[in-house]
Formats: structure tokens, C-alpha cells, sequence
């Protein structure tokens, strides 16, 4: 799992593992299916050796196993508003980017609307350098069909982005 | 003609078009503010609905504003008579509309030539500029042919070649790809990048990002307003041979 997905997560407020498990399934559907139940808790560790969340023992509930409560340290917090502005791609994948504004519309960071302009302008500027490449290839260069995948490919994400943006817009959640 | 600072061709101040009235009230554009300058390249994109051809169409003096200013090539067109109107879209304006809308009985030549008659130009002149037009569009072969014989691709650089019959002051697109599959489309880009290169103003409203890429401004439009502005003219963080897969 992304570590910065976790850190969003934790960005709202402190949480057990199990709730930030939760969170990602319902975010993830069906996609999320194959996330094995361990993941999120060698996540965390990780994070906690790295200094970006502490770990508490929580009162009550003791019948819970996991009574383990994690919240995002000062650095913590700095890695959550980089990821956030960060507009790089192509990323790790679809998820990250989704798992991006949810989170970002949990905890209030940003306006998934807002992220979703960011990474369009990035991925136009990328389109429009491929494309003026593919406009100065002549016709059945060697290189054209290589072009075209990178335009078509760029093309896509940025349908992508607005399928995104029509599911965000107007959302009281955001 | 580049560098050098050039003028406006297009402004807007507040423009406002409304459809209907009390509950069933829609305003197609609603409150936008542009500027446009001498030889530059213009995207506009939304989704379906954001009012984006309605303000092309009040650019272009084809609908008339409920509200607001417009100028174009240094006349305010809201307060034209329809035939003033008439007159300056005929002369500084060219259309380029996604389904084309030649002229189905003219050849390819004819149909280049009937802006230039229209205007008052004699058939001789209007017969040599279509010729040349032609040659600048890669046309110059099919000049005799009827639409129905060319491809989509083809039939939208006549359509273009017509557009610039009259030297117009700006060029206004709807849509221009949107009928033309990934090859005709990269054709049509070709020549957009070859008429912005000489310093023609081209506006184009688009959801297709492949053009909206190839302008030097793009602005998101959504619900009738601008939301967001991008100069793409800037680098990337990215190249190519990262988004090739040849990434380290």
C-alpha cells in the first residue's frame, strides 16, 4: 500500500488500523478485493519507524485486539501536503490519484476539484509536448505509432480526469 | 510575428446569454470576461452543456448576448444592426463547425470561393484565392471534387480553407475533431499548427484535449463561467521518454 494513501487517511483525524482498513475498501470496491488484511498494519509500522505517525495504546475496549491508535506526526503532516500538491504522472496508478481526492475531501486538505485542475494542466502540458512531437514526425515515420500511443494514452487519462471531475462537482462532501 | 507585442482582436466584458425565464431561467454563459490577442491560439474546454459553443456563437456575432461587451477587430458588436452584423462576421470572422456544413452540390474549390463572393470580391479573384487556399490546406489535387468524395478529414480542411477565405481577423472552431477519427484528426492539428504559426487568432471550443494541447491558452469553462486558465506554453516536469515507458 502507498504510504502516502495512509498518511491522507490519518490526516482527518487519528484512527485504528482497522477504521483506515475500512476506509480503503469502501473508497477501493471491488478494486480494493485482493488487499490482503495484514497491509495496512506493516504500512503503519513502516511509517512509525520513519517518524511520520505515532502509535498510542488506547483506553477502553478491551475486547478489541487492536486497540493501537495512529496519528500523523509534524513530518507526517508535510509528506501528506507534498503528495497532495504533487502532480507527476504517470503515477503508480488509478488508485493513488483517486485515493488522492478522497482523501483530500476527508481530511479537508483540498478541494478534490482543486487537484483535479492541477493534475489536468500538468497532463496538458504532457499532451502538448507529445503532440507537437507527433505533429513534426512526418507521415509513417518509425517513431509515429510510438507518438500516437503516448498521445492516445495521455488522451485517455485526461477522460479519466473528467469522469473524476463530474463525480466531484457539486458533492457536498468536498 | 512573434515577440513583438500585438493587439487585441477579441474582448468581452460581462457577457451574459439567458434562455428562459423565472424557474425555467438558464444562463448558458454567465458572466465572462475575455481577452484575446493578435495571433494567439485559444482552447476552451468543458464538458457538454458548459455553455462553451453558446460563447463561441456571441463571439462570432451568429447570437446575440442577453448582456454585456463585445469587440472584435476593434468594433463593439453588441450594438451592431443585424445587417452591420452580417457584415463583419462575413469579413473578420471564420467559422469552422464540427459537422463541417459544406456545401454539398459545390465542389471543394466552389465552396472555398463563396465567403470571397459573398463579401463583394469579383469571381476572378475569389477563383485564385480558393486555389490558393486549397494549396495551403494540401488540397490542391481534390480542388474539383465534391464533398461527398472527400474523407471527414479532408472535407473539414476545405471547411477550414473556407474559414480563411476573407483573411478573417479570428477564426472560430466548434468542435473541429470532433467527427474525425485519431489519423484525420492529427491532420486537422497539423494544419491549426501551421495557420497559428503565421500568426493567425484561432479560438476553438473543444472537449477534445488533443487540440486544446495545441493552444497556447487553454480555460476551463464550467456551468457558463471560467473556471480555470492554463498557458501550456511553459515546460513540463515530465519528457517523453518517461511517458514512452523508458523511464529510469
Amino acid at each position: 500500500m502507498q504510504q502516502e494513501v495512509v498518511l491522507a487517511l490519518l490526516a482527518k483525524e487519528p484512527s485504528h488500523g482497522y477504521q483506515l482498513r475500512a476506509r480503503l475498501q469502501q473508497a477501493l470496491g471491488p478494486a480494493g478485493d485482493a488487499m490482503n488484511a495484514g497491509q495496512i498494519y506493516v504500512t503503519l509500522s513502516r511509517l512509525e519507524r520513519s517518524g511520520l505517525v505515532t502509535c498510542e495504546q488506547a483506553a477502553g475496549l478491551p475486547d478489541r485486539p487492536d486497540r493501537k491508535v495512529y496519528a500523523l506526526t509534524a513530518a507526517g503532516q508535510q509528506r501528506v501536503s507534498a503528495w497532495v500538491a504533487d502532480v507527476s504522472w504517470p503515477g503508480p496508478g488509478l488508485a493513488e490519484f483517486h485515493l488522492k481526492l478522497i482523501a483530500a475531501a476527508v481530511a479537508r486538505l483540498a478541494d478534490p476539484l482543486a487537484i483535479i485542475d492541477a493534475q489536468r494542466r500538468e497532463l496538458l502540458r504532457r499532451l502538448r509536448d507529445a503532440q507537437r512531437a507527433a505533429i513534426a514526425e512526418p507521415a509513417h515515420s518509425d517513431a509515429a505509432p510510438l507518438l500516437e500511443g503516448i498521445v492516445l494514452r495521455l488522451q485517455a487519462d485526461l477522460r479519466w480526469l473528467e469522469a473524476c471531475e463530474r463525480n466531484w462537482t457539486g458533492r457536498e462532501d468536498r | 510575428m512573434t515577440g513583438e507585442r500585438r493587439g487585441r482582436v477579441l474582448r468581452a466584458r460581462g457577457l451574459r446569454k439567458e434562455y428562459g425565464r423565472g424557474a425555467g431561467l438558464v444562463r448558458a454563459v454567465d458572466g465572462v470576461d475575455l481577452d484575446v490577442t493578435a495571433g494567439e491560439m485559444l482552447a476552451v474546454m468543458g464538458p457538454s452543456g458548459c455553455g462553451k459553443s453558446t460563447l463561441l456563437h456571441l463571439l462570432g456575432g451568429l447570437d446575440r448576448a442577453t448582456a454585456g461587451e463585445i469587440w472584435l477587430a476593434g468594433q463593439r458588436t453588441d450594438r451592431l444592426s443585424e445587417r452591420e452584423l452580417a457584415r463583419l462576421r462575413c469579413e473578420a470572422v471564420g467559422f469552422v463547425f464540427q459537422a463541417f456544413h459544406l456545401m454539398d452540390e459545390l465542389t471543394a474549390a466552389e465552396n472555398v470561393e463563396l465567403p470571397a463572393l459573398l463579401a463583394g470580391r469579383s469571381p476572378r479573384v475569389a477563383r485564385r484565392q480558393a486555389a490558393d487556399l486549397l494549396e495551403r490546406v494540401g488540397l490542391a489535387d481534390r480542388a474539383t471534387f465534391l464533398p461527398a468524395a472527400l474523407s471527414g478529414g479532408q472535407r473539414q480542411r476545405v471547411a477550414i480553407a473556407r474559414a480563411l477565405a476573407n483573411a478573417p481577423a479570428v477564426v472560430l472552431a466548434d468542435e473541429p475533431t470532433g467527427n474525425l477519427d485519431s489519423a484525420a484528426t492529427l491532420e486537422v492539428l497539423r494544419l491549426f499548427d501551421s495557420l497559428h504559426a503565421v500568426g493567425q487568432t484561432l479560438i476553438v471550443v473543444t472537449h477534445d484535449s488533443r487540440i486544446a494541447a495545441t493552444a497556447d491558452r487553454m480555460i476551463s469553462m464550467r456551468d457558463g463561467a471560467f473556471i480555470d486558465e492554463t498557458r501550456l506554453t511553459g515546460g513540463t516536469s515530465g519528457n517523453l521518454a518517461d511517458l514512452a515507458g523508458l523511464g529510469g
